[in-house]
């Protein structure tokens, strides 16, 4: 019974992480504490995924309250490849917060915020119940708002304000859809919702299953729900946005494509058409809306909106080939973004900005940087032999199987739509000559400094070069994930057991 | 009797979108409360409504006598209310903050992460 400690660990590990690292707030130590909770948690998660690898989906029943009725957590491979994904972006982070965070900050206790919200995260991965996840997403949600407007600037207010109303509202759609599944069902078991949902009148299904679209589709930033995320992404410090960037809207797809293959399965031709559309439109809104930015930081918020949409996509077209696509660019994306966004932490400390029109001369005098940037630019816009080429192959390649050329063909003009942008940033910030007529260089940051922010960006880069470059493990476990989501028979055995199937 | 709290979670609904749809933010916020007690109203209505029949044990028996309340979604609501409650009080104060700092709570004029300017060129 090794899934019984295994599976709560990671997320009690941050929980602890985050109130050692509270009471050491005032000193040093507390940051070296969130840069050791992180790694346990990557060791934690690391574990749990090999043990569902090698043994199948895992359940453990919290307080042995059997399923149905108590609280399950439960790690297929999607679960645990979340959970990995996020110990990596947790680790990357807390090691970059080290240089990024000022000890203004840290008294106000950002290691701990920033341990909750891993916490809240893993646990949302690792939930098998429908309430327990609407809790897990509040915690993740109040510790976001936390780290948001940490620091205070005048500016964090304003994104704080659009940030907070429009992911409650969010939030109170999740929590009614939540109702009305319960009162419909007479369960909130994920396993249990599976048996239970065909059994009752589609077409309530379909309205309940519109209001989890909605409420996750905000967390997930689709169109036309996106807007609190480019207001507000660019204003707290770098490491708060590379975090949010990776994970938080991630969390949204992975909710989605739970429920969109677990439970609301009765009325695909209905539910996954409207996903197919606002899958497209994210796509091209996002990435236009990156085009017309001027900001560092604003440009790569507004690529997530549009990469959401190829996740999206993978779920909407609901064939084994495009599930993998989107397990697998779900797991690509959190790498390169959080990455992206570290890099330009790193601009915007030597060359004095994150506005575009201010800085300039960064491939003159940091070289290295340039090409830490141009490895996860280029993984984004999907060049081979990156991770981000095989991602959008996948997805592209399913959609063509059904014979959907026009979304193949938007996929492909989005891709190219986000090169345009990238070459913005890449003229802007590297090859122009900075307008202060200094020339940045990395030698400019003290050299334990230069070390903190530094070793995270080489460490994510070589990881999308090494996906990219041996892509076959990484497909092996997505397509073993899709093949999960497809068929949930493994996943709804281990969680109520082998006898209940049979009835 | 669910009739009934249908309706007032329709009014409860209705007077939150008007509160919402105002440029002021703290009405905003009102709207927001409103919203999320209609929430748990439904919540609460959905789980059925069954007057006079609380869900207690006797004693020395294992399980309460068929056609009791369900239990189960007032510890929901229950739940939902206190964190909504934290919510609320946090969004309460970063807009009073937000205020503070920002002079206005017109969210028209809240255009510091988005300056107008940086949209035309």
């Amino acid at each position: 019974m090794t899934s019984l400690w295994l599976l709560p660990l990671p997320i009690i590990v941050p929980f602890a992480t985050a109130v050692l690292a509270f009471l050491f707030r005032r000193g040093a130590e507390g940051r070296w504490i969130s840069v050791m909770g992180s790694a346990a948690t990557l060791v934690l998660g690391v574990l749990l995924l090999m043990e569902v690898l090698a043994n199948g989906p895992q359940a453990a029943q919290m307080g042995e309250w059997p399923a149905p009725f108590g609280i399950t957590l439960v790690a297929d491979t999607l679960s645990a490849v979340m959970v990995v994904i996020t110990g990596i972006t947790g680790l990357a982070v807390a090691i970059y917060a080290v240089a990024d965070i000022t000890e203004d900050m840290e008294e106000m206790g950002y290691h701990s915020l920033f341990q909750v919200l891993i916490a809240g995260v893993s646990g949302a991965f690792l939930t098998g119940d429908l309430f327990n996840l609407y809790v897990w997403f509040e915690v993740m949600l109040i510790s976001s708002f936390g780290l948001l407007i940490l620091g205070g600037k005048r500016v964090q207010f304003d994104a704080g304000i659009k940030y907070v109303t429009l992911n409650l509202i969010s939030t109170i759609l999740f929590l009614s859809g939540i109702g009305l599944l319960y009162g419909t069902t007479g369960t909130l078991n994920l396993a249990d919702l599976s048996r239970i949902a065909p059994t009752v009148d589609p077409g309530l299904m379909t309205v309940i299953s519109m209001m989890f679209m909605v409420g996750f589709g905000v967390k997930a930033a689709v169109f036309p729900l996106f807007f609190w995320l480019p207001a507000s992404y660019h204003t707290p410090s770098f490491a708060v946005s590379a975090v949010f960037a990776g994970l938080l809207t991630k969390v949204g797809v992975y909710a989605m494509m739970r429920l969109f293959t677990l439970v609301f399965t009765q009325d695909i031709a209905f539910t996954h058409t409207i996903l197919l559309w606002v899958a497209c439109l994210t796509m091209v809104t996002g990435v236009l809306g990156a085009a017309a930015q001027t900001d560092f930081r604003r440009i790569l918020s507004f690529h997530i909106v549009s990469q959401i949409g190829y996740m999206i996509l993978g779920l909407a077209l609901m064939t084994p080939l495009a599930v993998v696509g989107a397990v697998f660019y779900l797991v690509h994306h959190i790498i390169v973004k959080a990455n992206l966004f570290l890099v330009a932490g790193v601009a915007n400390r030597i060359a004095g900005g994150t506005e575009l029109a201010r800085i300039g001369s960064l491939y003159k005098g940091a070289p290295f940087l340039a090409f830490l940037f141009l490895v996860p630019a280029f993984s984004l816009a999907g060049f081979p032999p990156l991770s981000g080429f095989w991602a959008k192959y996948v997805l592209v390649k399913a959609s063509m199987d059904i014979e959907l050329w026009i979304v193949a063909f938007v996929a492909l003009a989005v891709g190219l739509m986000t090169i345009y942008s990238m070459t913005k940033i890449w003229g802007q910030a590297f090859w122009k000559p900075h307008p202060g007529g200094i020339v940045p260089t990395l030698t400019s940051l003290e050299p334990g400094e230069r070390m903190a922010l530094l070793l995270p960006i080489v460490s994510l880069a070589l990881m999308t070069v090494l996906i990219g470059l041996y892509p076959e493990p990484f497909v092996l476990v997505a397509e073993r994930a899709a093949e999960e989501l497809l068929d949930p028979a493994a996943y709804i055995a281990a969680v109520l057991g082998e006898e209940e199937i049979l009835q | 009797m669910e009739v009934f709290v249908a309706i007032m979670v329709g009014a409860l609904v209705t007077a939150s979108v008007y509160l919402m749809l105002a440029r002021n933010v703290l009405r905003f916020l009102f709207g927001l409360v409103l919203l999320s007690n209609a929430a748990n109203l439904v919540i609460f209505a959905a789980g059925g409504l069954t007057p006079e029949a609380p869900p207690l044990i006797a004693p020395g028996a294992n399980a309460p006598p068929e056609g009791v309340a369900n239990a189960l979604p007032q510890a929901l609501v229950l739940t939902a209310i206190v964190i909504g409650f934290g919510l609320f009080a946090f969004a309460l104060t970063l807009v009073y903050r937000g205020y503070q700092n920002l002079g206005t709570l017109d969210t028209d004029e809240m255009r510091l992460a988005e300056p107008v300017e940086a949209e035309k060129t």
